[in-house]
């Protein structure tokens, strides 16, 4: 196939040798923070997000022997790759391909943690969860609940790659946390690097309620951390600090984080001030206390997410900072969001809630 | 599943047999009908029997996979041989080869990071072709991702869908979607959508719609995969087509494998063409590196439809050449050797122009022009695709509703406000001004 595939190449590249600017839009829009401080003491070894969830899987299937590991294309290693020689190590009854159907996926492993076993399920874009919509909301997060607490699901996590990656359109870059935010009984994790990936994915295996762990994929291979190499786990439902500051509170997930550090440097740089930045790590159950405490000190607030401004997750973490702090606040709570429409190809630069319009707002927040 | 010993034949003009629907040789035995009732329960019609029967995949034979032409293009029955223009039959293989050719450069400029995505159709060309020359240009289609040669010879232009693949300001997805996403209003070609199977009760509604407009000629086709077969919605579609009494033809593209997925890992039952009568639905088998005995299966299959209100399935067979996408590296999970021996022993472009050949309709020196000016319209096409501006960014705001509602203008707003203290910060030349 390669053959047959670069047969043209030669002529090909005879014919266009000019740098076009096309090539700025595929050029990712962040720059990546790494986590210098391990968690944990111990050896540690560098991992990229892939690597390090990867890792935490291959702790699970080591250690529980009742663990699963499934989805499409999984047998082979996913098509990120999370899951890459676990077959091999483990067998093909624990680490296995199923029918493309994501539906099946999530109600399998719905019917796996009932039955006791530790499931762990692939969906292979979070833009396809979608047909398993019904059984993780009526089925997964309500199982305990409608059976009296007699059953339930708590050993089912459910991976899912997630947010812009460059050029994925409508359907490879989409950010669904604030759908699953809206369900009682599920708890809802996004990772910002392969630290709190690897911590945070074995707080979802062990957990007692059905978790979501949506995996920015553009992280997979662009964020390199040296991760411890034991087993250690992240507490769900607490947000980090990960700057200290006065002058706003800013709070993102997952690859926001970055863009908000970043902005953070500006913010010092350009405004001479310095911000709070909080990574939430954790949207259901969210950490009130970590963000109230902050936006009290600094009363200002900007929340920045990729999913569409209307009804996403910072309208309701807005709702609940105004409740809580209204007598700290300065200036309206600000969001930075993707815009309310689809998510777009081309247009994906100025889509996403960039540094730049972080960085606008921020300023317009401080001389409110 | 209805079992009928012997074969039917659907009737093309009325006159020749040409494609054997479901044939089941074997039937379980039941028994003697002296001492057995025919129960009428609501939901089954058949007979009682004392001995507990199961039947399993083994009980009936495989779907027969019809075909016309042999691996060296030879009409192996002449009576199956179709009454196709020499005219047609040229344009049949001139658009495989346009396909190949487009495929080929498209694919290595996504490689070269001029595209952000594609994918190919390498093997799968007699699928597009045979399909589209026996429907009518006014069916509608509802398609998957890897059907593009039908667009091709629908007379969607090279131009077209290099700018769809640029996303630039001539793409008329207007840049919105990956590349491959086509659609095409003036071509009755839907367009497509990623997520998998979703088009499949889609097309079954429309062609319910087709139905209930007075002097209906049109019936729908739905192509889908072997892996989308899997999803809900296909059952759904299988269904729906059935009890709804459907004028649509589902297509089912098996290729082997869904991305790495091989098919033995997709279902265990016979194919998804065994689906077919188990849900009350005409099926046939064919060949789908055989262009002829897909158009013939298609022939028959939209009589079918259009005469009797009724689904039809075809499961035409091939083989994924390709990787599945500029994002897969097949070899990760199968042999070069395996993807060789499909492409050289059952290439459907090959097996084509050899029939062409023997009929005296080509020879090798049309063909190497054939090659060449193919080629050369992609890369022109290419090279001006390349230098077209992406369409204005305001349209990533259009189309989300018919009309713009107050809060998406005012976002807009807050855009245009953005971009005139920072606009320096983005690349707003590779945008057409308004
Ligand atoms: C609902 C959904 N789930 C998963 C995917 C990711 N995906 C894209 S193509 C593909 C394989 C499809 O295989 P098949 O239907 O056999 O078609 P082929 O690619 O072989 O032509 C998968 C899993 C998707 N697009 N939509």
């Amino acid at each position: 196939m390669t053959a047959l595939a670069s047969r043209n190449v030669n002529f090909l590249t005879k014919i266009v040798k000019c740098v076009n600017n096309y090539s700025k839009r595929l050029s990712s829009h962040f720059i990546y923070f790494p986590d210098n401080e391990a968690p944990v003491e111990g050896e540690t070894n560098k991992m990229n997000m892939m690597q390090a969830i990867n890792n935490a899987m291959d702790i699970t299937l080591q250690n529980d022997p009742t663990a699963v590991l499934f989805g499409e294309d999984v047998a082979f290693g996913g098509v990120f790759r999370c899951a890459l020689g676990l077959q091999e190590k483990y067998g093909k009854d624990r680490v296995f391909n199923t029918p493309l159907c994501e539906q099946g996926i999530a109600g399998f492993g719905i019917g796996l943690a009932t039955a006791g076993a530790t499931a762990i399920a692939e969906i292979q874009f979070a833009d396809y969860i979608f047909p398993a919509f019904d059984q993780i909301v009526n089925e997964a997060a309500k199982a305990r609940y409608r059976s009296g607490g007699q059953f339930d699901c708590g050993g089912l996590t459910i991976r899912a790659p997630c947010s812009a990656v460059g050029h994925g359109g409508l359907y490879h870059s989409q950010s669904p946390e604030a759908f699953f935010a809206h369900v009682p009984g599920l708890k809802i994790v996004v990772p910002r690097g392969p630290i709190a990936a690897k911590g945070l994915l074995l707080s979802c295996v062990r957990e007692r309620d059905p978790c979501l762990f949506l995996e920015p994929k553009i992280l997979y291979r662009s964020a390199n951390e040296m991760v411890p190499v034991d087993d250690y786990t992240l507490p769900i439902g607490k947000a980090q600090v990960l700057r200290e500051g006065d002058a706003a509170t800013l709070i993102a997930w997952g690859t926001q984080v970055h863009v908000l550090l970043e902005v953070a440097d500006m913010a010092k740089e350009k405004l001479g001030v310095n911000v709070e930045v909080i990574d939430l790590m954790s949207i259901l159950p969210w950490d009130e206390e970590t963000v109230c405490n902050s936006v009290k000190k600094t009363g200002r607030c900007l929340i920045s997410h990729e999913a569409p401004l209307t009804s996403g997750f910072g309208a309701e973490l807005a709702a609940t900072i105004q409740e809580e702090c209204f007598l700290h606040l300065e200036a309206p709570i600000s969001r930075v969001t993707g815009w309310d429409a689809p998510f777009p190809h081309v247009f994906e630069p100025l889509y996403l809630p960039t540094k730049w319009r972080c960085m606008q707002h921020l300023h317009q927040l401080i001389n409110y | 599943m209805a079992l009928k010993a012997g074969v039917r034949v659907f009737r093309l003009n009325g006159l020749r047999p040409a494609v054997r629907l479901l044939s089941t040789h074997t039937r379980p035995e039941v028994q003697n009908a002296q001492n057995s009732k025919v129960a009428e329960f609501p939901g089954a019609r058949a007979p009682y029997i004392s001995e507990l029967k199961f039947v399993s995949e083994t009980s009936y034979d495989p779907i027969p996979i019809y075909r016309v032409l042999d691996h060296n293009g030879e009409v192996i029955d002449s009576k199956e041989e179709p009454a196709i223009e020499k005219d047609t039959l040229v344009n049949m293989y001139k658009t495989m080869v346009q396909l190949s050719q487009m495929d080929k450069i498209l694919y290595e400029s996504q490689r070269q990071g001029r595209i952000s995505f594609y994918m190919t159709n390498y093997g799968e060309e007699g699928i597009h072709v045979g399909s589209a020359a026996a429907l009518s240009p006014s069916d509608l289609v509802f398609a998957q991702y890897r059907e593009v040669g039908v667009l091709l010879y629908r007379g969607m232009t090279v131009t077209e869908i290099v700018n769809q693949c640029y996303g630039n300001c001539e793409d008329p997805g207007k840049g919105r979607q990956m590349p491959v996403h086509y659609g095409s209003k003036q071509h009755n070609f839907v367009t497509l959508s990623s997520p998998l199977a979703t088009q499949m009760p889609q097309a079954v509604g429309a062609a319910y719609a087709l139905k209930r407009v007075p002097n209906n000629d049109r019936c729908v086709i739905c192509y889908f995969g072997d892996g989308a077969a899997s999803e809900g919605d296909a059952h759904a579609a299988f269904n729906f087509a059935a009890t709804l009494d459907c004028p649509i033809i589902l297509m089912c593209r098996n290729n082997g494998y869904a991305i790495s997925t091989p098919t033995r890992e997709q279902y265990r039952g016979d194919g998804v063409a065994s689906r077919g009568p188990a849900l009350g639905i005409l099926t046939a088998r064919v060949d789908g590196t055989d262009p002829l005995a897909v158009y013939n299966a298609i022939r028959a299959a939209r009589d079918h439809a259009l005469r009797h209100n009724r689904p039809a399935l075809i499961e035409a067979m091939s083989y994924r050449v390709g990787h599945h996408s500029t994002s897969d590296d097949s070899t990760a999970y199968r042999s070069l050797e395996e993807i060789q021996k499909w492409n050289n022993d059952e290439n459907p472009i090959q097996k084509f122009k050899m029939y062409l050949e023997r009929k005296g309709y080509w020879d090798a020196g049309s063909d190497e022009a054939l090659q060449k000016e193919a080629r050369d319209l992609v890369v022109k096409t290419m090279q001006q695709a390349e230098k077209k501006q992406l369409p204005p960014w305001k349209e990533m705001f259009e189309d989300v509703y018919h009309d713009m509602p107050p809060r998406i203008q005012k976002q807009v707003k807050e855009l245009e406000d953005h971009l005139a203290v920072y606009g320096e910060h983005y690349a707003l030349d590779t945008f057409k001004p308004e």
